[in-house]
């Protein structure tokens, strides 16, 4: 009787490190033909609706609204945008009362009355306003500007329709003074000071007691600048778009006066006489005689339009020229929705065809499977989402701009933010997929979940019209509210405009939603992972 | 077995025979199959509750400021605001439909059935019928409780009759129009997610087009910046072209009448079954 030694394989033991494990997701996925097509799907379905989108736009009928211009041969075109001196788009153009102030010095001036008329019901763009109202963003006061070039820098202290004093400057900046309308009972006094590249604005309510609002340093103020008194009047937004994107309700041209009265200055002002005009030639404006001044002993009327304000794209007014390469980008929806169905099989097809049991076998960790499998997805959601979307603002920029349209343009950090940042809302969504389909375990429910997750509070908020606060509400804490990372433009407070998602905006600001997807896609995880390893295969 | 009829008939009506010959039992099937799967019951809730949730929900969020309540400031319709929650019920329609037939593949059940009942294009047009039968009666149901609250709400939020609103009853003729219209539209839904998952088989698939047929088509419209190119897309989409039958004001200023519209919609359906059913037949379960 011989003791036979039990057989032990010459075969060296394999590891079974996550390093293994990933190895075998990886395996699998790019193997299976259908899921490499399904994201191929993905890239060209977001980079096609993002060229359709641009041929649709670039065929559209010219308009001016917005600072383009039209040529003869009906495209729009030129260097329509007016860049402010933190290089963004702004609006400069408004009525403007100035002397040229040499050196330093300072202008005062009490202000005891604020009027807009407002375009009437159910107008269109061109009719002259006339129905008295509320502008909330009228704005009259005092202004120190570098130079009456377009774009150059500024500041200013004012009284607005609706929002108090503030004192604004080089476009962007706004802050608060005292609240409250003006009027005659209650008027407000408004002070600027200039020393050297430094304003000073005060605020007070009778002349006597000041405070100080803000203290700006406008960057190569030149020695002489021009002072003087401002009206402005933006138009009002269109407040609604339907779902055939016919705008519905406000919207129009306004026009504002102000009387101001007490004027006092200090330092060398060399010219003899007030000059009154647009700082551009505003021909809507002149056409219709809205603008002008009148000094009466001592006291000035000065009426104008415009506004004096970044300038805010709005992706929803074809042909305004104020789109940005954010409208591109649309076509997320669908590569997203190819994306979700790969990430659905991804897992359930284990389930399906009882992968699992093997896989679970070779790898009994379940959770290092779970992140295996998650981080596959990702790394190939995220090549495709980049991909998709670079398609989509290259092909869809170069159609635009070859038909002589310009593009609101952005500053290069916030183009490689839309676009890194779609290929991260791409594959945390594909992982929040994955993680739904582990949970649920049926491919039907997953898509449907991801789904109503992601695109339907999106299509709601932004397509069906919803009221602004369900709208915006839904954008905040649904899985949608990632989508906020293709936003190209801040909203400014101190600007009225459409600012909906249709238009290009979001409630939270991008990374933040960006965050509030990555909570949904951790819960969900938590939740595959407890399930996973709590459940039979 | 009624194959005994078959001798005398001529040729062409043997072959009308063939496809009807067997309905009942293939249809029997197809309810037994349908009605003992309990999330059959739980969808077709799930589709009620939402689309009445919804509605309610969007019904009591409409307001209208003092002072600018007329039809033409706000573009409020009544009917189609009362109705907004089949845009989102209708998913849960498709999910109905595209289980009805991918779960047979996805279980290997498709074998079974095509053996017992070789005819497969009697065992889809079952599948429609019955697929078409309970989603008409659960959206009866949804779409006359999306109808009362937006009845009962509306008048409170301002939409009255003195600031030039109808109030919603289905004796006229536009609400009437709008509610048998949106149950059809969402049949005819049930009947385009049934076509289309027979002709593609995965679920996920399946779902994942639909939806995608369903709400992309407007959200691209959205932004296409071309009142022509939005003209167009929203005529040929299943979706808005289908509910202009939930229009009642303005009519006139749509694309499509809203009966041509659902007339789209139900083309959608039509060409998906089309689809679904020639795939069917030539293909390997």
């Amino acid at each position: 009787m011989t003791a036979t030694a039990p057989y032990r394989s010459p075969a060296a033991p394999g590891r079974d490190g996550f390093a293994q494990v990933l190895h075998a997701e990886w395996t699998k996925f790019r193997t299976v033909r259908g899921w490499i097509i399904g994201l191929i799907v993905a890239i060209l379905a977001a980079a096609g609706i993002g060229i359709l989108v641009a041929a649709g736009g670039a065929s559209a009928t010219c308009q001016t609204a917005g600072g383009g211009t039209v040529r003869h041969d009906g495209a729009c075109g030129g260097s329509a945008f007016t860049l402010g001196p933190g290089g963004e788009p702004v609006t400069d153009n408004f009525y403007f009362v100035r002397q040229p102030l040499a050196g330093n010095g300072s202008i005062t001036v009490r202000v005891t009355s604020l009027t807009s008329l407002l375009p009437p019901v159910g107008q269109v763009f061109g009719t002259a306003p006339t129905r008295p109202g509320v502008v909330p963003w009228s704005k009259a006061g005092i202004m120190v500007k570098a130079s009456l070039a377009q774009g150059s820098a500024y500041a200013a202290m004012m009284v607005t329709g609706g929002n108090g004093v503030r004192m604004q400057w080089n476009y962007t900046g706004d802050t608060p003074g005292l609240p409250g309308a003006v009027s005659a009972a209650s008027p407000r006094w408004l002070r600027l000071t200039r020393d050297g590249d430094t304003v000073t604005g005060y605020d007070s309510t009778d002349g006597v007691h000041w405070t100080v609002v803000g203290v700006v340093r406008l960057a190569g103020l030149p020695s002489t600048v021009q002072v003087g008194l401002f009206t402005a009047s933006p138009d009002l937004p269109v407040n609604a778009v339907n779902i055939a994107g016919i705008s519905q309700g406000g919207g129009g041209g306004t026009a504002s006066t102000a009387v101001l009265d007490h004027l006092s200055r200090s330092g060398a002002w060399p010219a003899s006489a007030w000059t009154g005009g647009y700082t551009v030639g505003d021909l809507a404006a002149e056409a219709q005689g809205i603008g002008g001044y009148r000094q009466v002993a001592g006291r000035f009327t000065v009426t104008g339009q415009g506004d004096v304000a970044p300038e805010i794209p709005n992706q929803s007014d074809p042909g305004s020229g104020k789109g940005t390469i954010a409208i591109y980008l649309i076509g997320t929806f669908l590569g997203l929705l190819a994306v979700t169905v790969v990430a659905t099989v991804f897992m359930t097809a284990e389930y399906r065809r009882g992968l699992i049991r093997t896989t679970l076998a070779a790898s009994p960790r379940r959770g290092r499977v779970l992140a295996a499998k998650a981080l596959v997805l990702a790394a190939f959601a995220f090549v495709a989402g980049v991909l998709g979307a670079l398609g989509a603002v290259i092909f869809g920029a170069h159609i635009t701009e070859s038909h002589g349209y310009v593009l609101f343009p952005e500053p290069w950090p916030t183009e490689v933010r839309m676009i890194v940042g779609t290929g991260a809302l791409v594959a945390v969504a594909a992982v929040l997929t994955l993680a739904v389909a582990a949970i649920v375990r049926r491919s039907v429910a997953a898509v449907t979940i991801v789904f109503a997750a992601i695109v339907v509070p999106y299509f709601l908020a932004a397509i069906v019209n919803l009221p602004t606060g369900v709208a915006d509400w839904l954008l905040r804490v649904t899985p949608a509210a990632g989508f906020a990372v293709q936003q190209a433009t801040p909203r400014y407070p101190q600007v009225a405009a459409f600012y909906a998602p249709v238009s290009g905006f979001y409630p939270l600001a991008p990374w933040a939603g960006f965050a509030v997807l990555c909570g949904w896609t951790l819960a969900a995880l938590a939740a595959a992972r407890y399930l996973l390893r709590r459940r039979d295969a | 077995m009624s194959q005994a009829v078959y001798g005398a008939r001529s040729r062409r009506g043997w072959v009308a025979m063939a496809v009807l010959a067997g309905m009942p039992e293939t249809l029997h099937a197809e309810w037994t199959k349908l009605r003992t799967l309990a999330s059959t019951f739980w969808l077709l809730a799930g589709a009620v509750a939402l689309t009445v949730a919804v509605s309610a929900a969007v019904a009591s969020a409409a307001t209208c400021s003092q002072g600018s309540c007329a039809p033409a400031q706000t573009g409020v319709d009544p009917a189609k605001l009362s109705l907004a929650g089949v845009q989102v019920g209708q998913a849960v329609v498709a999910i109905i439909a595209v289980l009805a037939i991918s779960d047979e593949y996805s279980t290997g059940m498709i074998r079974v059935t095509l053996t017992a009942m070789p005819r497969r294009l009697a065992v889809l047009a079952a599948k429609a019928a019955l697929v078409g039968g309970l989603v008409l009666t659960a959206a009866t149901v949804a779409v006359l409780a999306s109808v009362l609250a937006g009845r009962l709400l509306l008048p409170g939020h301002g939409f009255t009759p003195a600031n030039g609103y109808q109030v919603l009853s289905l004796g006229n003729g536009g609400d009437l129009r709008a509610a048998a219209g949106t149950v059809l539209y969402l049949a005819l839904v049930a009947q385009l997610a049934l076509g289309v998952a027979t002709a593609v088989r995965d679920s996920a698939v399946a779902i994942g087009t639909v939806l995608g047929l369903l709400y992309l088509f407007p959200i691209v419209a959205a932004v296409v910046g071309n009142q022509h190119w939005q003209r167009h897309l929203e005529q040929a989409a299943p979706m808005t072209a289908g509910l202009y039958i939930q229009v009642t004001e303005d009519v006139g200023r749509l694309p499509l009448t809203p009966w041509q519209g659902l007339g789209v919609t139900a083309l959608w359906a039509a060409g998906a079954l089309i689809l679904g059913a020639t795939v069917l037949r030539l293909r390997d379960a």
